[in-house]
């Protein structure tokens, strides 16, 4: 597992071997990277000169204390928050500060919010049935119909999520766990190239978030995830490589242990 | 759950129920007032005919207003305004009509003479043709509705504040024509109507050949806005309403959306003002003050909000309610709609489709 402090160069092609990207030039093997960024609110800075960058295929895992810059950071990625300053480059030439949050969504970028956030009176089915990647514009959307292959996809991601039994039910009676499932196969229905998890397993129980743990390890490859969690023992179990965030920049980065026998992360955050 | 989602347009039962009315509106009425002579308990009189229709006419504002209220979340207190331009503009058709059959026996409308105008103001270029009246009853409120929607809907203005500027956008243009000089007769409107298509106007025939029309118009409204919220297009909506965010992260432009079901919306509401006009004789500044705006709301609260049905039933039974108390108790109107309103808003916060669909269950 390569270490960086600096977190520029395109180090991280290793492990993880490239995935086909149709559309999206990731010929220097980075799915994402952001440059300089820089946001402050009413003065006070929530993100300063924040440099990071994700590989293809990678599964990071992005920790820090309370307003260290984590939520804001998916903000700016998505599209929610434009950056004062800086660039946040999706593959080579994709410039996302420049794009609307559905444009963004539509070149590739999933994102699941810290509270789930699902149609809760739709029925399951038709919760990933909006999400799933389709012409999204007005006129196509009035003459849509599902098509078989469509509504095989549909099937399919409902057996990952485990709700193939729920899928007629109104989304808003789920539990808390089902929720965050559906939500993120709503991403799923999306194929992003990256994924985004604001505390994926919130309010899960330890089955759930076993299971969250492994579904997205069967996912890193295939997509790019960029993980944000408090619970550190599921950190522990998915993480290969950690962002330390602190005050709006990256304070440290590597693996578990480098991380947490790194003296500044152990004096901002975990020797707290 | 509100959001009537489903896949079917309608089923055997819904189908059954819009043949009885169409029967009742194309058959069973015109029979009733037109066949049936006037001495017999069976005669459906002139009164009845234009209170229906105008009823009905109420009841396709209350399903645009459920389009945007009840499926997309987007409450406009402005909606008088669109069904009142959609009536100036055919109103504006009706005034050339009279010819020159006015007071003054002049060939300009009453009021221009009275202002001793010697020609048209220039909203009124080609007023005397039918069809290009109809396209403005279509195009005004339309391009209004779009012009406003954009830059609201792009500035991300949203819940009470966007129902604020709408209800300020109303009394804005009702505070401009009441002027005389706005060009369309300022407080008095437009009225006296004598012809349309230079068919005289206050003919049986005539009132039972525009209910009619406006029977058909209500159908046809129903039937495209269920189409619409049963189709994909109609979940976004209803998402929109719900997690607009989510949907905009979902990929799709929720702008676009919002602007497509708004200026719809608007149409249909000058559409409806334009069938109003004619059947009850009169147009004034009064149908843009920011109450009937309010009242259409209300309709739609009454009936329950994310059902079409619920919208038309609203309207109806308000409006039924509305002629009866004016007629026996007309100080105590304001105050029955009032409290119908809370108890509604605090029992019933699905109205009476929500009681309905509980009886069924």
């Amino acid at each position: 597992m390569t270490v960086n402090a600096a977190t520029t160069d395109d180090s991280g092609s290793d492990s993880m071997g490239r995935v086909a990207t149709e559309g999206l030039d990731s010929t220097h093997g980075v799915v994402l990277y952001l440059d300089d960024i820089s946001v402050s609110f009413d003065g006070f800075k929530a993100l300063n000169k924040l440099s990071l960058s994700i590989d293809i295929g990678e599964l990071r895992c992005v920790i820090g204390p309370n307003g260290a810059g984590k939520t804001t950071m998916m903000d700016v990625i998505t599209g929610k928050t434009r950056p004062d300053e800086g660039t946040v480059f999706f593959g080579q030439t994709i410039d996302v500060t420049k794009m609307s949050e559905a444009e963004i969504s539509t070149a590739g970028i999933g994102r699941k919010f810290q509270k789930p956030t699902i149609f809760e009176h739709h029925s399951v089915f038709e919760n990933l049935e909006l999400s799933m990647k389709a012409d999204k514009r007005v006129r196509k959307t009035l003459f849509s119909s599902l098509s078989s292959v469509q509504k095989d996809s549909i099937a399919e991601t409902l057996k990952i999520i485990r709700l193939n039994d729920s899928a007629d039910r109104v989304a808003g009676l789920l539990s808390h766990g089902q929720k965050q499932w559906l939500e993120i196969g709503m991403l799923l229905m999306q194929e992003p190239r990256l994924l985004l998890l604001d505390e994926p397993v919130a309010g899960m129980s330890d089955d759930e978030t076993e299971r969250t743990g492994e579904l997205f390890l069967s996912l890193a490859g295939k997509h790019s995830l960029v993980v944000v969690e408090h619970d550190m023992a599921f950190i522990e179990k998915i993480a290969r490589k950690i962002t330390v965030l602190h005050e709006g920049s990256v304070l440290a980065e590597g693996s578990m242990d480098e991380v947490q026998n790194d003296p500044k992360v152990i004096e901002v955050y975990l020797g707290r | 759950m509100t959001g009537g989602i489903s896949k079917r347009l309608y089923g055997p039962r819904g189908w059954a129920i819009l043949a009885l009315f169409c029967v009742a509106v194309f058959v069973v009425m015109p029979l009733l007032n037109l066949a049936v002579p006037p001495e017999s308990r069976f005669h459906v009189s002139a009164y009845w005919v234009t209170l229906l229709g105008k009823i009905m006419c109420y009841a396709i504002v209350a399903v645009a207003m459920d389009l945007i209220w009840g499926y997309a979340g987007i409450l406009s207190l402005g909606h008088g305004l669109f069904f009142a331009l959609g009536g100036y503009a055919f109103g504006m058709y009706l005034m050339r009509q009279i010819g020159s059959d006015g007071q003054y026996r002049q060939p300009m409308p009453d009021f221009m003479v009275f202002l001793d105008w010697k020609e048209f103001p220039w909203a009124w270029w080609n007023s005397d043709s039918f069809w290009w009246c109809a396209m403005l009853v279509v195009v005004v409120p339309g391009l209004l509705a779009f012009v406003f929607g954009y830059f609201a809907f792009r500035s991300r203005v949203k819940g009470v504040y966007f129902s604020i500027i709408t209800q300020a956008l109303t009394f804005a243009a009702m505070l401009l024509f009441f002027r005389n000089a706005t060009g369309f007769g300022g407080n008095n409107g437009f009225t006296d109507f004598r012809r349309v298509l230079d068919i005289p106007i206050a003919t049986p025939q005539t009132r039972m050949a525009l209910f009619a029309i406006t029977g058909a118009t209500l159908i046809g409204t129903l039937l495209l806005a269920r189409w619409l919220t049963t189709s994909r297009f109609g979940r976004v909506l209803a998402a929109i309403r719900d997690a607009e965010q989510r949907v905009m992260f979902c990929g799709y432009d929720t702008v676009h959306y919002k602007l497509f079901v708004w200026t719809l919306s608007a149409v249909i509401c000058g559409i409806a003002g334009a069938l109003y006009v004619p059947q009850v004789g009169i147009i004034n500044p009064g149908e843009m003050s920011p109450a009937n705006s309010i009242e259409i709301a209300i309709w739609v609260a009454i009936g329950g909000r994310g059902s079409l049905v619920g919208a038309i039933l609203g309207a109806g039974l308000v409006n039924g309610a509305k002629s009866f108390f004016t007629q026996t108790f007309p100080e105590y109107w304001l105050f029955a709609l009032g409290l119908i309103f809370i108890l509604v808003t605090l029992f019933l916060p699905q109205g009476v489709m929500g009681l309905l669909n509980k009886k069924k269950q």
